[in-house]
């Protein structure tokens, strides 16, 4: 469902950040993006949701291609992709309830629908009671929680997640990541960015190690012999 | 169409203050336009009062019966240029004179016979006020059996013409130069306001919004600051005119249809503004 074939991303200033990449996460999988900060994790996020396009090679997001996807395409794909980040993202001047129903309002949906989706995600991130709080009286972890109803209201076929426990502390974290699996139980696949080793040992998940740029580590193709190198 | 209306709302509640700072910048930008503005409609009025005294007089051969004038006049009048025509007899011409040359009453005192010939008198339509009009006019009626004479001081209305040129071009120049420099000072608050919320529109491309349905508030919000903007500005320069006609000059203020113009015109560079400042921004992220 994300397939990368051959990816290289190369930024005027910095060179490559991704070198000949390729892999493949299957649809409603878990799977860990690892690697040292400055591997290139955050670029193959960003080249699955179009934020870039790949210099050579070929990225495959369900049913959209790096290819031939114009800019009117976009949309139409982050509108089936939930993304979640290290800094939530979330706007500040506006309640849990309204950040949630901001990505439903920009795709047009009809408006008497909105708010029981929007009250039925903020109930299965446990932030029901915290509705009409805004951003700044809530603690990261929640912060984090409003983000991932949002990026769970449109029912995305993935939900792409850069460093989301980058800036919690244990607890928030563990929990996020709790709320990050029982929605890939619910069927949605999770690609999670992170170098927390502790929660990436903690699962049996697809895992795939990148290291400046080039993949050292691809659990799917464990039979060929290959090693974590992660320390 | 009530989401777009909410976060247009939105944005005026959100950044009140940058949002008052762009009106009052659009205001301010429009109310010297608009000064401008009425400097030349107050010039345009001063001519065409002149241009109101551009006459063409036939003079007509003594003896002409009256059934004949009135025939004339009936057939000038119907001339497309002409506005309206007055017979003055022998007897009114010498009155006039009497009346109008006090220094030479005397004279006109003691004649015995009236020297001055009867007149048709052909004041012209509006647009019609022109040297090569009031020739064409002049030469028509000197073709007329009756006519003797036909005068219209053409050098006074040569002279006319000339102001009434130089005005316009200085006009339209200053006019455009005005109106370019309040675009780019629009643009440039409505640019301002678009970046302060390209946070808000980089959160909004990631959920999917197209480009169009986020530049949508954007626009509304634009026409809405510069209606706003055009509505102030025109209530500064009524001010404006109401300090210069009571203290400096008599002075005339903006037709309704004019000062709805302007309201107009604020409202399209408050689009215009915003269409180039989104488009800007949503190409360059
Ligand atoms: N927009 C950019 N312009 C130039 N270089 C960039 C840009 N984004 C990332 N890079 C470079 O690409 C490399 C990989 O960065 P990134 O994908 O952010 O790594 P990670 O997320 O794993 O920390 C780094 O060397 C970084 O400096
Ligand atoms: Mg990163």
């Amino acid at each position: 469902m994300i397939k990368f074939t051959g990816v290289t991303k190369e930024y005027l200033k910095t060179g490559a950040a991704l070198k000949q990449v390729s892999f493949h996460i299957a649809r409603g999988q878990f799977a860990f993006l690892t690697g040292h900060s400055g591997a290139g994790k955050t670029t193959a996020l960003r080249l699955i949701y179009l934020a870039e396009r790949p210099t050579a090679g070929e990225v495959r997001v369900s049913g959209f291609s790096t290819a031939r996807a114009g800019p009117r395409e976009i949309p139409r794909l982050r509108r089936r992709l939930g993304i979640v980040f290290q800094d939530f993202q979330l706007l500040e001047d506006r309640t849990a309830e309204e950040n949630v129903a901001f990505a439903l309002e920009v795709t047009g949906a009809r408006h008497t629908t909105i708010r029981p989706r929007v009250m039925r995600v903020l109930t299965q991130v446990g932030l029901a009671g915290k509705a009409n709080q805004y951003p700044r009286e809530l603690s990261g972890g929640e912060q984090q929680r409003v983000a991932i109803a949002r990026a769970r209201v449109n029912d995305p076929v993935v939900l792409l997640a850069d460093e989301p426990t980058g800036n919690l502390d244990e607890r928030a974290t563990r929990g996020i990541f709790q709320l990050l699996k029982d929605i890939n139980a619910s069927g949605t696949a999770v690609l999670m960015a992170t170098h927390d080793l502790d929660l990436v040992r903690s699962m049996d998940a697809h895992l795939i190690e990148l290291q400046q740029g080039e993949v050292v580590y691809d659990s799917a193709e464990d039979a060929a012999g290959r090693q974590p190198v992660a320390p | 169409m009530s989401l777009v209306l909410r976060e247009t709302a939105l944005a005026f509640r959100r950044a009140p203050l940058l949002s008052a700072l762009s009106v009052t910048t659009i205001a301010f930008s429009l109310f010297v336009f608009g000064l401008f503005g009425l400097v030349a409609v107050n010039i345009q009025r001063a001519i065409g009062n002149v241009a109101e005294r551009v006459e063409v007089v036939a003079y007509l051969k003594r003896g002409t019966p009256l059934q004949a004038v009135a025939l004339a006049a009936a057939d000038i009048e119907a001339f497309p240029e002409v506005e309206s025509v007055q017979h003055v007899t022998e007897q009114e011409a010498l009155a006039r004179a009497r009346r109008d040359l006090r220094e030479f009453q005397d004279i006109f005192q003691d004649l015995e016979t009236n020297p001055l010939p009867a007149s048709l008198d052909v004041r012209l339509r509006p647009a019609f006020r022109d040297v090569q009009r009031a020739a064409a006019v002049a030469e028509r009626l000197a073709a007329l059996a009756i006519v003797d004479d036909v005068r219209y001081g053409r050098e006074w209305v040569e002279k006319l013409d000339r102001l009434r040129n130089i005005a316009g071009a200085v006009g339209t120049v200053v006019g455009a130069a005005f109106a370019l420099v309040a675009i780019i000072i629009i643009g440039t608050t409505i640019r301002m306001a678009v970046l302060h919320r390209s946070r808000e529109i980089a959160i909004m491309r990631l959920v999917g919004a197209t480009d169009g349905f986020i530049r949508r508030p954007f626009l509304l919000e634009g026409i809405l600051k510069g209606l706003l903007g055009g509505v102030l500005a025109v209530g500064l320069s009524y001010g404006g005119y109401a300090l210069i006609d009571a203290y400096l000059l008599r002075a005339s203020f903006f037709t309704a249809a004019q000062a709805t113009l302007g309201v107009a015109a604020g409202g399209f560079i408050g689009l215009v503004g915003s269409l180039v400042s989104v488009g800007r921004h949503l190409r360059s992220t």
